[in-house]
């Protein structure tokens, strides 16, 4: 079948280097993928036009570019579904400075997996034999370790769009690798100093909760889903002085105490009761709810029946609780 | 058409002006809503993070009463609706759902697994039809330019929304905004984050957010933005002033709840829609559709 390609070019070595899209009509076969059309590109119509690429299966990571404006692998991806009114748009990954054409340099992405240490820890007396991880733990860790570092997850994210310095979902997702990691950390497996590390800013609590990263990842990663996993384990490890962690226990208190949110008690709770600078920053706007009839009620009534929720709020989270 | 109504907690606290308005329209549509007072928050994806075992049960709990009324739910709230329908995903798996019913048995419900929460936008397109609501435009918003903001949870993950088999819901936005006579303004923030979440712990990014999406549409030409999330609204209506001065550029574009959108194109005043409660002013919106103030 003919497929009808528009891709974003970029050639630094030009003089004012600009990108520019240009549109290609290939012809591949009709179960072929977005990858074997850009090849098609390079073979058949301009030998210069540079991509990444190698296993063609899905494994190897090399080939993630954005297709229709969101990361994914052209290997995995069949150019008869990606086609939208009649073309397929691909461009290199976001969120990482292009080099050449569909190339981007991924300095800044081993930067962060380097950051988070990614190599086991352990704390403690060596065993006289090998350490003892069981089934469990080690298939629970299967979904995680399936990342294969194509970026997709960080050519997404929607923090990473506005501050470079966020650690990112890979480097958050192969973090977690290791706090969950039972051969890692103290004799109970905590990974407390990699956990500390990551509750500072840039960390963990700086992810949106967008699942762009979760929608990218062609793995089942679920990066985003780590994220979360990392924050249960900081704040069950005792690191509860973030606003992060604030909000989450404001929250789960409001619902499990009436039921639903007290939206008026959040913002005070999660920067701190006690935090009268970061407080008076919200009193322009407080007072902007008021005048505009926009405040949330001052007396937070419970539902109807709001007991029936403490009760399982006190009988899910009790088998929870950790030693 | 009838539907347990889950409001969710935003239009009853911090947007007080969804609730009516959504109540407004659905009666004028003939949509019959019931209230399901008992029915907790969902947990929004942040109680989540401590115990999702938790917030499944509390959405089954939710789901087990509409299955009781034998009615299925519809929600004002993206956010309500993604994680209901995340929730929901989980829970086709029937040990899942046993356990889950455990937790339940005390207060005699059991959530059976048929149920489908439907934001009012999926209902609108798919239940309603656009051509119901086409006829009861008496003002058609012709020459308003209105771009599109879904935000996170009504477009993401694709498999619990079930996209692959509702396809529509991939331009439901867009459909609702040429139903109403105006013209789609289309950006590529439509479907990125509003920064809510984040807004209480890294305010900087939170706000650089809220002004790269309003002054994207802006910039394109839009009279307004849409949006089917109470949470976006709040933070891209009520924080737009601080991140317009953040951004260090003034940005004043008006941000409609989707029911208020549709109620002005109803003829229904904007009294009745509560735009006196929008913090970005709405009255050059207004006075171009003559609604006047």
């Amino acid at each position: 079948m003919d497929v009808t390609i528009r891709v974003k070019r970029f050639d630094p070595e030009v003089a004012d280097p600009q990108s520019y899209w240009q549109e290609f009509t290939v012809s591949i076969e009709d179960n072929g993928t977005v990858l074997d059309a850009l090849i098609k590109i390079r073979e058949d119509n301009d030998g210069a036009f540079s991509l990444r690429c190698s296993c063609r299966s899905s494994i190897c990571g090399s080939c993630a570019v954005r297709i229709n404006g969101h990361a994914g692998l052209a290997c995995k991806t069949q150019a008869a579904t990606a086609i939208k009114d009649g073309v397929i748009t691909v461009e290199p990954m976001g969120n990482m400075p292009v080099i050449k054409d569909l190339v981007v340099n991924f300095d800044s992405f081993w930067d962060k997996i380097m950051e988070v240490e990614p190599y086991l820890k352990p704390e403690g007396p060596e065993p006289e034999a090998e350490y003892i991880a069981s089934n469990e733990s080690m298939l629970h860790l299967s979904d995680v370790t399936s990342c294969i570092m194509c970026g997709s997850c960080v050519s997404d994210c929607t923090v990473l769009e506005v501050d470079p310095s966020f650690l990112g979902p890979a480097a958050l997702a192969k973090a977690y690798r290791f706090t969950a990691d039972p051969r890692d950390g103290n004799e109970k497996g905590v990974s407390k100093d990699r956990l500390e590390e990551l509750t500072k800013p840039s960390g963990m609590w700086d992810c949106t909760r967008c699942m762009e990263c979760v929608q990218a990842c062609p793995k089942g990663v679920a990066p985003m889903d780590r994220i979360m996993a990392l924050r249960d384990q900081a704040m069950e490890a005792g690191f509860t002085n973030t606003n992060g962690a604030r909000h989450t226990e404001a929250f789960s208190d409001s619902v499990g105490h009436s039921g639903w949110l007290d939206e008026l008690r959040l913002v005070p709770k999660s920067v701190g009761m006690t935090n009268v600078t970061a407080l008076l920053g919200y009193a322009p706007i407080a007072i902007q709810a008021l005048t505009h009839g926009k405040m949330p009620p001052i007396i937070h009534k419970k539902l109807p029946d709001a007991k029936n929720v403490k009760k399982i709020f006190d009988k899910v989270e009790k088998p929870m609780e950790r030693d | 058409m009838k539907y347990a109504f889950f409001p969710g907690c935003v239009s009853r606290g911090g947007c007080p002006e969804l609730y009516p308005a959504t109540k407004l329209i659905c009666e004028k549509l003939g949509i019959e809503l019931q209230e399901m007072p008992a029915a907790s928050c969902t947990g929004a994806g942040v109680l989540q993070e401590k115990n999702e075992l938790l917030g499944d049960t509390l959405n089954a709990r939710t789901f087990a009463m509409a299955e009781a009324l034998g009615l299925p739910i519809l929600t004002i709230c993206s956010t309500c609706q993604g994680v209901m329908s995340q929730a929901n995903h989980r829970l086709k798996n029937l040990d899942y759902r046993a356990k889950v019913n455990e937790f339940l048995a005390e207060e005699g419900l059991e959530y059976k697994g048929n149920a489908n929460p439907k934001h009012l936008l999926w209902v609108l397109v798919e239940d309603i039809g656009v051509d119901k609501i086409l006829e009861l435009i008496t003002r058609p918003l012709a020459g308003v330019r209105m771009a599109p903001f879904y935000g996170c949870y009504i477009v993401r993950p694709t498999d619990a929304l079930e996209f692959e088999d509702n396809p529509e819901r991939e331009t439901a936005l867009e459909k609702i905004i040429e139903t109403i006579g105006a013209t789609v303004v289309d950006f590529a923030g439509k479907t990125r984050c509003c920064g809510f979440p984040i807004l209480t712990i890294n305010e900087r990014n939170s706000m650089t957010m809220v002004a790269n999406h309003t002054s994207e549409a802006k910039d394109l030409g839009a009279d307004a933005m849409i949006t089917p999330c109470p949470l976006c609204h709040l933070n891209l209506d009520s924080f737009q002033p601080k991140a317009a001065s953040q951004a260090g550029r003034p940005i004043n574009l008006p941000i409609l709840h989707m029911p208020q959108a549709i109620g002005l194109a109803m003829g229904l005043s904007p009294k009745e829609m509560g735009l006196q409660r929008h913090i970005v002013n709405t009255k050059p919106l207004l006075t171009k559709i003559g609604a006047g103030v």
